[in-house]
C-alpha cells in the first residue's frame, strides 16, 4: 500500500469538507478498498472513514412505508435488523462472509457497484433510492454500468430507502472461490408491478431484466417465465462461466427467486 | 505518524503508525502479539480473525486507525486466567481440531464470535459461520467437531474422524 492520511469525521459536513481534499477517497467498511489499496491500484492522499458518522448508521421505519439504511450500516446490523424486510436481511446475511459482514457497508457496496455484488441487485430490484450529501437519486438512474454510478466526485450515499414490497426473493449462485454472486437474481413483487434486477452477469453491471417484469407482473410464477431468455453476447464471460452459461443461469435463478419469494 | 490508542485483550495499548498500517500489522510488529496470523492478507482466509468491539473482523482488512479507541481481542487473551486453555481451545486440542495451527487463532477467534450469538449451533450453521476461514489440513470436520464439543453438544453423531 502507498502511505495515506487518515481522517474519522464525525459529521457528514465534516467528511464532505475533508473529501475535498486533493485525491481523498472516502472509506466506507474497506472490505474491497483495502485490498484494492493493497494491490496499489488506487493512491488516494487522504482516507476518509464514514463509520465514525452517527447519522449515517442503523436502520428505521420511514414515513412512507420505506425501510431507511444508513449509508454506514455494515451487513450484519442489516441482517439482524432489517427484519420490516426481509427478503433484503437475507441478501445481506449471504454477503461475503460473518467478518466481511462485520465491516462491510451498504453505502460502500452501492458506492462501488462491483458487476457481482449482491447490494446492487437488492437496491435496483427495490426501486431503492439512494440519498446523497446533495440529492436523492433513483436506483433507475444510479446505476451506470460496472463499477460506474451517478456519484459525483466527494458525494456520499448518507442514506438507502427501501420501498418494502409484497414479497421478494433474493437467489444467488456463488462463485466458488470469491463467494461474489456468479448470477445473482433479486425479485421484488410490488402493488404496480415485478422488478426483477440481476448482478454478476452483464459487461455493463447490474441491471433489469424488463421481459421477466412483464410477463410476471401478468402471472407471477415461476412457470411465466418459461420460453423467456437472455442472450449471452454481452454478459462476462471468464473462467468460472462464459456468457452463455451465464445467460442460462439468470433464467434459472429468476425461477428460483419466483418461488422462493415470500 | 498518528497516535492510536485501543484495549487489547484487557490492557490499554497505544502507538504510533501510519495512516497504512493494518490491524494486523500493529498487532504483530508493534505488540508483539503474533498469535494472529496473515495467511492470505487478502481477506480470504481468516487466519487474522480478532474482536473488534466484540466483533470478528479480519485484521489484514482493517486498518490500525479505524480501531483507535476500540476493544480488540485476541488469540493471547483467549486462556482462562490461570493459564490453562479456555473451553474452545481445550476442545480443538481434544478433538484434532488442527494440524500445522497456521489457521487455528483465527478458528478459535471465529468460533468464540459464533457461540456469543449463537450458544447452541447446528452442524449446518457451525459450517456456514466458519466460510471465511480456511484450513488445508483438517478437512474442517474435526474443526467443527470441536466448536460442536465447545458448546456442550454430543459430537458423537458427527461424521468423519
Amino acid at each position: 500500500m502507498y502511505n495515506f492520511d487518515f481522517e474519522k469525521p464525525g459529521t457528514v459536513a465534516d467528511a464532505v469538507a475533508a473529501l475535498g481534499a486533493d485525491e481523498a477517497q472516502a472509506l466506507g467498511g474497506g472490505q474491497t478498498l483495502i485490498p484494492t489499496l493493497k494491490q496499489r491500484l488506487a493512491s488516494p492522499t487522504v482516507l476518509v472513514s464514514l463509520k465514525g458518522i452517527a447519522e449515517m448508521q442503523g436502520i428505521c421505519a420511514g414515513d412512507d412505508g420505506a425501510l431507511c439504511i444508513g449509508g454506514a450500516t455494515n451487513h450484519a446490523t442489516v441482517a439482524a435488523e432489517g427484519g420490516a424486510y426481509p427478503a433484503l436481511a437475507a441478501t445481506a446475511a449471504h454477503i461475503g462472509d460473518p467478518a466481511v459482514r462485520n465491516r462491510g457497508t451498504i453505502g460502500g457496496s452501492l458506492a462501488n457497484n462491483d458487476p457481482s455484488a449482491c447490494y446492487p441487485a437488492a437496491a435496483l430490484g427495490s426501486g431503492a433510492t439512494i440519498v446523497t450529501n446533495t440529492r436523492q437519486i433513483a436506483a433507475d438512474d444510479y446505476f451506470q454500468g460496472m463499477f460506474t454510478t451517478a456519484l459525483e466526485e466527494g458525494e456520499i450515499i448518507t442514506e438507502v430507502r427501501f420501498p418494502v414490497p409484497e414479497k421478494a426473493n433474493y437467489q444467488k449462485f456463488v462463485q466458488p472461490a470469491s463467494r461474489f454472486a456468479l448470477v445473482g437474481v433479486f425479485v421484488a413483487k410490488y402493488a404496480d408491478g415485478v422488478r426483477v434486477a440481476i448482478t454478476g452477469a452483464s459487461n455493463d453491471g447490474v441491471f433489469r431484466w424488463a421481459e421477466a417484469e412483464a410477463a410476471l407482473s401478468a402471472n407471477f410464477a415461476p412457470d411465466a417465465l418459461d420460453g423467456l431468455s437472455l442472450s449471452g453476447d454481452d454478459m462476462i464471460s471468464d473462467l468460472h462461466g462464459t456468457g452463455a452459461y451465464r445467460a442460462h443461469l439468470c433464467g434459472v435463478m429468476t425461477k428460483r427467486a419466483v418461488a422462493a419469494a415470500a | 505518524m498518528a497516535q492510536v490508542s485501543m484495549t487489547v485483550n484487557g490492557k490499554a495499548a497505544s502507538g504510533e503508525v501510519e495512516g497504512r498500517t493494518l490491524l494486523s500489522s500493529f498487532l504483530r510488529d508493534q505488540l508483539k502479539l503474533t498469535g494472529t496470523h496473515v495467511g492470505c492478507d487478502t481477506s480470504q482466509c481468516g487466519a487474522c480473525v480478532v474482536h473488534v468491539d466484540g466483533v470478528a473482523v479480519k485484521s489484514c482488512t482493517m486498518l490500525a486507525a479505524e480501531a483507535d479507541g476500540a476493544e480488540v481481542a485476541t488469540i493471547e487473551g483467549q486462556a482462562n486466567a490461570d493459564g490453562s486453555l479456555n473451553v474452545i481451545q481445550q476442545a480443538f486440542q481434544d478433538h484434532h481440531g488442527l494440524q500445522c495451527g497456521f489457521c487455528t487463532p483465527g478458528m478459535v477467534m471465529s468460533a468464540a464470535a459464533l457461540l456469543k450469538d449463537n450458544p447452541k449451533p447446528s452442524e449446518t450453521e457451525v459450517r456456514e459461520y466458519l466460510e471465511g476461514n480456511i484450513c488445508r489440513c483438517t478437512g474442517y470436520h474435526n474443526i467443527i467437531k470441536a466448536i460442536m464439543a465447545a458448546s456442550g453438544q454430543d459430537v458423537g453423531a458427527i461424521a468423519a474422524e
